[in-house]
């Protein structure tokens, strides 16, 4: 597997912020595998949504540096490039949609990168394809569910065909129908089509889908691996200002109390397993 | 239990007579009690956001009434007026509305639209900013400077300084981490106890609710198809999926140990409840 993005010694501090402030990002070091799925959990303020931005180079390093297969995102000459490389998708659907209909919504960054009509067309029609939109192409963006808003933006930035998608949040404003809606979609992207997804997130139940988890806590990266082995740190991610899914808080619990059960269920059916085992 | 607010064949039409008619609530009754803790949830677009600006007159019923300690609320221009301070109303990220130079001001914007005098401001804005857990050395910073959950606690405060009897939020900790959700939760629950305050608690996260409301309301299609405690609401886990709601997590994986032949009650829905559930049966199991 190759690297896409690589982040070395990477410190980064805003140019407002008085002396003596600490930096939002301390010297991360961090490489992810292009066609992987990962999550970054972290409290309010614990930079990981400064570090997104780092990806496709809306902030650049203060001190080190970030590379997007091999690009520097310091060096302005690149940043075309990388733009076309990353897509993110933000927090709130309705500060994303631009057009009046959903087709051209998604139209709209092709369009941009100059990509001939005929193409576009294309493009368009299989990106809403991919994420469950086809069929609702000709409506208006307002009247959709926020789930809907959010596949729309997903289409827009698939339509420009990104090697790497980076979701800060996308899931926050949606009620749990149209997050699963979200999650479901990204997680096609990334099986089906390889695309390497980078999913910010406050819900563990979201981020135990990922194949790894990295957790931020002011401005440093504190863990990162599997889910099933990062969810095990309770007491440290608790810390943190974090919390772990209600399977393992339980099972913590039951280890509280001596029992020798595994910390490692993030599903209902392993939890069910374990607690079912024990009472046969 | 002494009622508060009474909604009573509450229909709401949104666009009535055009093409866009839209029956948002339909013939819809419920009682709210004074100091409980109610829960709604619902999906987006069930009505749970029309239901909550009626309880203080910001949406005007097609048809029915809805009275506060007794009094219809549309009866005279004074009482609608007063409505508005006495059922406190917390939107959905609402640090998108905070305006003011200096975070006191801003929480002093409601008492002052009360016409209260200086000290009695001051009283509030200070008691408020406590309950919503803002220090006294964030007053005088402007609120565009403090973080996000920061501010939340500002727009929270702003309301809680009107010392509402009722007090709705709607998805409060939406977009918080889960210390500073936790953490405003507690604050809520502190407000609650110490004014016998009624809360409604409009939320996404069965979680939540099953944990800390005494009483949940399902809204869908206008309706009111389920109300009772948690444990009543839930117990018709089936039916809520089918409405595009679910139920806590430890209830789906208890139900799981169940369906894997073994004798235990499904009808949990807290870490604690299964916990204490599950050493009950394993103990009772060791026991023989």
């Amino acid at each position: 597997m190759s690297t896409i993005i690589k982040a070395e010694n990477l410190t980064f501090s805003y140019a407002d912020e008085p002396a003596g402030h600490p930096p939002v990002l301390k010297n991360i070091n961090l490489e992810i595998e292009s066609g992987s799925f990962v999550a970054i959990l972290g409290h309010n303020g614990s930079g990981k949504s400064t570090l997104a931005k780092h990806i496709n180079a809306l902030l650049t390093p203060t001190e080190g540096k970030l590379w997007v297969e091999g690009l520097d995102t310091a060096d302005p000459n690149n940043l075309l490039d990388i733009r076309g490389k990353v897509g993110m998708v933000f927090q709130n659907p309705d500060n994303q949609i631009v057009a009046s209909v959903v087709e051209e919504d998604v139209a709209f960054g092709p369009e941009n990168m100059g990509v001939p009509p005929g193409e576009i067309r294309e493009r368009v029609d299989t990106a809403l394809k991919m994420v469950g939109m086809y069929d609702l192409r000709e409506h208006s963006p307002h009247l959709l569910s926020g789930g809907q808003k959010q596949r729309v933006a997903i289409a827009g930035i698939i339509a420009m065909m990104p090697r790497c998608i980076v979701l800060d949040e996308a899931t926050a404003m949606l009620d749990p129908v149209g997050r699963k809606e979200t999650v479901d979609t990204i997680r096609d992207l990334n099986e089906k089509y390889g695309m390497t997804v980078i999913l910010i997130t406050h819900h563990m139940d979201e981020a135990a889908q990922a194949q790894r988890l990295i957790v931020m806590a002011s401005g440093q990266i504190i863990d990162d691996g599997p889910p099933k082995e990062v969810f095990q740190h309770v007491d440290t991610l608790r810390a943190s200002g974090l919390s772990v899914p209600e399977t393992v808080a339980l099972l913590y619990e039951l280890r509280q109390e001596g029992l020798d059960v595994p910390l490692d269920a993030l599903s209902d059916e392993e939890c069910a397993a374990i607690l079912a085992d024990l009472l046969k | 239990m002494e009622p508060i607010i009474e909604i009573k064949n509450l229909t709401h039409i949104y666009s009535p007579n055009t093409p866009f008619e839209q029956t948002a609530l339909d013939n819809i009754d419920l009682t709210i009690y004074r100091g409980e803790y109610l829960g709604i949830i619902g999906r987006t677009g069930s009505g749970k956001s029309t239901l909550i600006q009626h309880l203080n007159g910001l949406m005007k019923p097609t048809a029915g009434q809805i009275f506060f300690e007794g009094q219809d609320i549309w009866s005279s221009k004074e009482l609608t007026h007063s409505i508005r301070f006495q059922v406190g109303l917390v939107f959905q990220y609402p640090e998108y509305q905070l305006f003011e130079e200096t975070v006191y001001k801003d929480i002093a914007y409601g008492p002052k639209n009360m016409k209260l005098d200086e000290a009695e401001i001051d009283r509030r804005v200070r008691r408020a900013a406590d309950f919503a857990g803002l220090s006294d050395e964030v007053l005088e910073r402007s609120p565009f400077e403090l973080s996000g959950g920061q501010k939340r606690r500002v727009a929270i405060a702003g309301v809680i300084a009107m010392e509402p009897k009722v007090l709705i939020l709607d998805e409060p900790t939406a977009g918080l981490d889960p210390a500073g959700s936790a953490s405003i939760l507690a604050n809520i629950e502190a407000y609650r106890k110490a004014n016998n305050a009624t809360i409604i608690f409009v939320s996404h996260s069965m979680e939540d609710v099953a944990r800390i409301t005494d009483r949940l309301v399902v809204v869908s299609h206008g309706t009111l198809p389920y109300v009772g405690t948690p444990r009543e609401v839930f117990s018709h886990g089936e039916d809520l999926e089918k409405l595009g709601l679910s139920v806590p997590a430890m209830n789906r994986v208890f139900s799981r140990v169940r369906a894997m032949g073994v004798n235990i009650d499904p009808a949990v829905y807290t870490v604690e409840q299964a916990k204490a559930a599950f050493l009950e049966a394993y103990r009772r199991r060791e026991g023989v």
